[in-house]
């Protein structure tokens, strides 16, 4: 994974090839090794082979992959089944992003822009609504949701990689400006370039070429879509495809939430990261303000969330994100995180959801 | 400009109709096998997948507040702050419009009040040909 930043005047491939071979070269894997590549970019066409041109014409199976923000997520889930399948034992996924400018979301245009007419389709907005359905069922205040970024920055001074390193007090996030109440500008994922990539192994290959010490284990990995709900798409519906995701990725590793160690979710607004505690099963439901008020999810707490910084403060390169999510776990996992690093981490889930709706899951668990 | 005939008037949703009197409508539709309400237009019933069970039908002009946000950073042009509002019709239609005349303040603001709709002019916007709309709005009710 490379450190977020704003990229400057180069395309998602240069930032993808570096993120591969990055990758590579940890898994003491070359390009002649790897046997099929799934590349994803949320803004950029026909990147797997844009990256190939980057980093090694081998002339392997590759495809490009694009599914909203769990574009990353995915493209992992397809270098995984391509060795499941039996097709090949070393597979590659890269997830990178030079994101456009500004605030994200669109409005319809039935001849002029239905923005401020049919409500607002900005996403900080969107996500606002979200966040408010949940304040109507259980009384959860501004307050509550700004602490998500509190704690999603106050992790990011520990991440290197993250694009910040800033402490943001409450009074400092709940007066910023105002985007779309309750979320402040504080409260708002980070518009930001960057890539990630993965080498996945067959665990027969892994052995073989010694690497067990660090390898990551991928227990379950599980994506699900937009079943239908009464107010959705007209209200988005980011809770049901995570429930299904989460509920399917824990059924498939016989595991349930108590066993899971670290977790690092969709924190693309403020408003959206307590209600994935519940969509995740960290709490009940209507516990999720209890959790951020009581510190549960931070750095040293029960369970903690986004040790990365988030997508608050880490940076959310749409394509990179699902990825880099797996590699701040398999950081955990192998012992390496520094000074945020969970004691004796053994098991992480990852959790991303990209608007349309579609949801991934994955839970990694240490190999050794 | 001359009085647009109803014919040629132009709504900012396909959803929002004009009928034969120039009275505007949300027309929504409901699956006679599963119950499930949309306001787009599918070709089969996206809760059940059921085909040709899709039926038309006017929208209630009454709804209550099901969430909202107040909206201060919106796209180049658009005039904030607005309450873009998630609000639920009696009829199980799901609408997202926007609130007026209410103050754009939280404290103002409660969940579950009734609102009633109102269909006005799209706040002056023109077409690239010059052409009027019509919107819908919330009001409280």
């Amino acid at each position: 994974m490379l450190k977020f930043s704003k990229a400057a005047g180069v395309g998602p491939e240069v930032l993808g090839a570096e993120a591969a071979l990055n990758a590579m070269d940890e898994a003491q894997v070359s390009i002649k090794d790897i046997q099929a590549l799934y590349a994803g970019s949320a803004f950029s066409g026909g990147i797997a082979q844009r990256l190939q041109k980057m980093i090694g014409q081998t002339g392997i199976p590759s495809a490009s992959v694009s599914n909203a923000c769990a574009t990353g997520a995915t493209a992992f889930r397809e270098a995984m089944f391509n060795i499941l399948a039996g097709d090949s034992e070393i597979t590659l996924a890269v997830g990178c992003e030079v994101m456009p400018r500004g605030l994200l979301g669109g409005a319809a245009d039935n001849g002029v822009s239905a923005e401020g007419l049919i409500g607002s389709a900005s996403m900080p907005a969107v996500f606002a609504e979200s966040g408010q359905e949940h304040a109507a069922k259980y009384g959860t205040t501004f307050a509550q949701f700004a602490k998500v970024s509190v704690k999603n920055h106050h992790h990011s001074t520990f991440n290197p990689k993250a694009i910040y390193q800033k402490e943001t007090p409450l009074e400092e996030v709940m007066g910023a400006e105002m985007i779309a109440y309750p979320n402040t500008k504080l409260m708002c994922s980070v518009n930001v370039d960057g890539a990630a990539a993965a080498v996945v192994m067959s665990e027969r290959e892994a052995k073989r070429r010694g690497l067990m010490n660090r390898a990551v284990k991928v227990r379950a990995s599980a994506l699900a879509s937009d079943a239908f709900q009464r107010r959705n798409p007209t209200m988005w519906d980011v809770n049901t495809a995570t429930r299904m995701a989460a509920d399917w990725a824990y059924e498939k590793a016989g595991l349930g939430p108590d066993d899971v160690d670290l977790v690092e979710l969709h924190d693309c607004f403020a408003t959206a990261e307590l209600l994935h505690y519940e969509n995740l099963r960290l709490c009940g439901p209507g516990e999720a303000g209890r959790m951020i008020d009581t510190g549960e999810t931070a750095i040293g707490g029960r369970i903690p969330v986004n040790l990365s910084g988030g997508l608050l403060s880490k940076g959310h390169p749409i394509a990179a994100t699902g990825i880099a999510n797996l590699y701040e776990l398999s950081c955990h996992l192998r012992g390496v995180a520094g000074v945020r690093q969970v004691p004796g981490a053994r098991i992480g889930l990852a959790h991303v959801v990209g608007l349309g709706t579609v949801s991934a899951v994955h839970i990694l668990e240490k190999a050794n | 400009m001359t009085e647009a005939t109803a014919a040629e008037r132009r709504t900012v949703l396909p959803c929002i109709k004009i009928d034969e009197r120039g009275q505007a409508y949300v027309e929504a539709r409901r699956c006679s096998a599963c119950e499930a309400v949309v306001t787009s237009q599918p070709v089969a019933c996206p809760s059940c997948g059921a085909r040709n069970t899709l039926r038309p039908f006017r929208a209630s002009e009454r709804g209550v507040l099901h969430s909202y946000s107040i909206v201060f950073r919106s796209f180049p042009g658009v005039e904030t702050p607005f309450i873009s509002a998630i609000v639920d019709l009696d009829d199980g239609v799901t609408l997202k419009g926007v609130v007026r005349g209410v103050e754009p303040k939280p404290e103002a603001i409660k969940f579950g009040m009734p609102l009633r709709m109102a269909f006005d002019d799209a706040l002056g916007r023109r077409d690239r040909e010059g052409r009027s709309y019509v919107s819908y709005f919330f009001e409280p009710a």
